[in-house]
């Protein structure tokens, strides 16, 4: 059994460490490139979002170096997303691919089905073996998670912000290469020396900006065109209200109550949004709250066309602005997208934050509060 | 010999020029259309301005549009900066207590909320053409008509038309609908700028707190039919300032003018660059799945910039002789 996954930022180090602790041979998929983009599109209903065209692009590209079987989580959210195991399975078996699918759904009343796919998955029926490797693998992606925040802190600070990148790609090149838990954290652990060893500029003065929106555009690098990078050279510094290990956190180690974050979200959200309205929706509300109220400078929101939770978020986001005073841009992409007026946008948002921060500055020399 | 800032805009549809005096007034400017051949026709705008001028000297350079960085490596630019920044620095030097500005350009729309004469807050079109300046092209062009009679037109109509504006393609098939129901052209053409207003109001301006002194901006802002119909949904007056059309680079040539007091030099390589044989090569670099366009200038067959690589493998290689930086 050769397993594969589709792509999500770093998910695919923390999904290597685990399944190869388990002992199976693992796939992963090509760097997400523009190839992988046009395969999926080529094979993808036209007006799906973003994300289902990089997986279907994700598999075709892993079948083709061998692997048999992928993984999938799904989900029962009112979201589009709940398809994509469907519809991929269909697709993949139109183009005639024999592969093995496997979805990890929420057990939706029948948890001995999940046990038995994730059995199947890990090829073990050793449950406890299973659990101390999820907690290896949760460990990983603590860990790899780190290092990004790592990179996004010192890339705005640093004299050469290029040398954060430089050393970030050479960690996602070295760590295909290796095996197992043990030399992936190496591996990680090597990354973030050299990262501490980047020489920063003192007190060179950043702009602080929280990225907000759908999960998978704010997670996969390819996909958001490496919106942390851009700002990171414009001199900001980028938080992400979404991250790997948070999803995890929320949805298999706190159980049906959720995570402390994740539930302080709902809460923000209420004065502006009270219900569920698909994905991440509601979240991407609480987020621009906190965020506002921990003073960041401005808040970006990231959305593949269509994204329908987002868009209702979309629409609260200005009552937001207004009420905190706080600015808030939406990036919408999806294949279509061009760089330059993404590049373009992000170079206006950050003068405008620049400016902004000027400004304060100077009344706060002149009325001294 | 006189002294002036030159601004540059390098637009997706047109490439504006201007020489600005020391109190920020236009000397002399050229919009001349892009035709996807920037240089050249930057080349041509300072040829133009070299001739219809005294002789003069150059103590700053602003680059902006999304030819910028382009633009900046032909010219020696002090500071590039996008468009935003660039249209409200602009617009500020017209009406220093400017609220919004509306800009309709080529391929971009986009409007910006000043408070205090800080920018605050703005949007461009994100994912479609329709409210802007190249669907009105197409659509004059369908009527056959020339794009500076259109507005004009419009302003004659009496009767409302009502015409479907959210696609560039389907307002055309609505359009070529209502001319085959018989109603009158300059109706039709109203209908098109209010459809237009619509689009953007609806769109770029979603959510936007639009105030007075509102000022209307780009190439499009020619167009009194759209001025109009701007007017009428506003139910304010709309200012165009006179340079309308070139503010892009009057923007930028303002913030070249500042930049150069603070660093006491221009980069600016001389108005001779207008005679230098600029090529650019491309290739497909084919060392990993992304297959980048890497795009090469060379000036007179030395290689003067190269960028369009994600992993700057290429940049790097010609970074270590020259010290450019490439975004």
């Amino acid at each position: 059994m050769k397993i594969t996954f589709p792509h999500m930022g770093n998910v695919y180090v923390a999904a290597k460490a685990l399944l190869e602790d388990l002992g199976n041979e693992v796939i992963v998929p090509p760097k997400c490139s523009k190839k992988t983009l046009e395969l999926g599109t080529k094979y993808s209903p036209e007006t799906i979002c973003l994300p289902f065209k990089i997986n279907i692009g994700n598999y075709i590209e892993s079948i083709e170096k061998g692997a048999d079987t992928i993984l999938i989580t799904g989900s029962c959210g009112p979201c589009r997303f709940g398809y994509y195991s469907v519809i991929e399975k269909e697709i993949l078996h139109d183009l005639g691919y024999d592969v093995e699918i496997i979805v990890f759904d929420p057990p939706d009343g029948k948890p001995m089905e999940l046990v038995k796919r994730i059995m199947k998955a890990t090829n073990t029926k050793n449950v406890a073996k299973i659990l101390r490797s999820l907690v290896r693998g949760k460990k990983v992606l603590e860990k790899v998670d780190e290092l990004t925040d790592i990179a996004n802190k010192k890339r705005p600070r640093a004299i050469n912000g290029y040398e954060v990148d430089m050393i970030i790609d050479e960690f996602h090149r070295e760590v295909r290469k290796v095996y197992g838990v043990e030399q992936i954290i190496d591996k990680i652990k090597y990354a973030r020396e050299k990262l501490e060893n980047v020489e920063i500029e003192k007190n060179k003065e950043v702009y602080k900006v929280g990225i907000v929106g759908e999960i998978y555009t704010i997670i996969e690098p390819f996909v958001n065109l490496e919106i942390e990078r851009k700002l990171g050279h414009l001199g900001v510094e980028v938080d992400k209200s979404l991250t790997p290990t948070k999803w995890v956190k929320h949805h298999l180690f706190s159980g049906p109550i959720g995570s402390k974050e994740e539930n302080k979200k709902i809460e923000a959200a209420k004065p502006y949004l009270k219900a569920m309205v698909g994905g991440h929706g509601r979240e991407t509300v609480g987020s621009a709250v906190i965020y506002a109220e921990e003073g960041y400078d401005g808040i970006i929101q990231l959305l593949p066309l269509t994204c329908m939770p987002e868009i209702v978020a979309e629409s609260i986001l200005p009552a937001i602005q207004r009420d905190y005073g706080v600015p808030i841009m939406t990036l919408i992409v999806d294949e279509m997208t061009g760089e330059a007026g993404y590049l373009t946008r992000l170079e206006a948002f950050v003068d405008l934050l620049k400016k902004r921060k000027e400004d304060k500055n100077i009344e706060k020399l002149l009325f001294g509060n | 010999m006189k002294s002036y800032y030159l601004g540059i805009d390098v637009g997706s549809v047109s490439t504006n020029v201007v020489l600005l005096d020391e109190d920020n007034k236009v000397v002399s400017k050229k919009y001349l259309r892009t035709q996807g051949k920037p240089i050249r026709v930057l080349q041509k705008g300072l040829r133009e301005l070299r001739q219809e001028n005294d002789e003069f000297r150059i103590k700053g350079v602003g680059t902006t549009g999304s030819g910028r960085y382009l633009a900046s490596i032909i010219v020696g630019a002090d500071i590039v900066k996008n468009e935003i920044t660039s249209h409200a620095i602009a617009a500020l030097n017209y009406v220093p207590d400017v609220r919004t500005i509306l800009e309709i350009g080529g391929q971009d729309s986009k409007i910006i909320i000043l408070k205090d004469g800080i920018v605050t807050d703005f949007a461009m079109n994100t994912v479609c053409a329709a409210g802007t300046g190249s669907f009105l092209d197409r659509q004059a062009a369908r009527l056959g008509l020339d794009i500076q009679e259109f507005g004009r037109l419009a302003l004659k109509s009496k009767n409302p038309v009502r015409i479907a504006g959210r696609c560039a393609v389907f307002a055309e098939s609505d359009m070529i609908h209502k001319q085959q129901l018989g109603h009158n052209q300059e109706d039709i053409i109203n209908g098109l700028c209010d459809a237009l207003v619509r689009n953007y109001l609806n769109n770029v301006g979603k959510g936007k707190e639009i105030t007075g002194p509102i000022v209307f901006q780009g190439g499009v802002a020619a167009n009194v039919g759209i001025k109009r119909a701007f007017e009428n949904a506003l139910n304010t007056e709309v200012y165009v300032p006179e340079n309308h059309d070139v503010m892009g680079a009057i923007g930028s040539a303002i913030m070249a003018k500042e930049k150069v007091k603070k660093t006491g030099k221009t980069n600016f390589k001389g108005m001779d660059i207008s005679d230098i044989n600029y090529k650019v090569k491309g290739f497909e670099c084919s060392d990993c799945a992304n297959m980048c366009e890497v795009v090469e200038i060379y000036a007179d067959k030395k290689i003067v910039a190269r960028y369009g690589d994600k992993c700057g493998k290429w940049t790097n290689k010609l970074k270590n002789n020259n010290d450019e930086q490439l975004a």
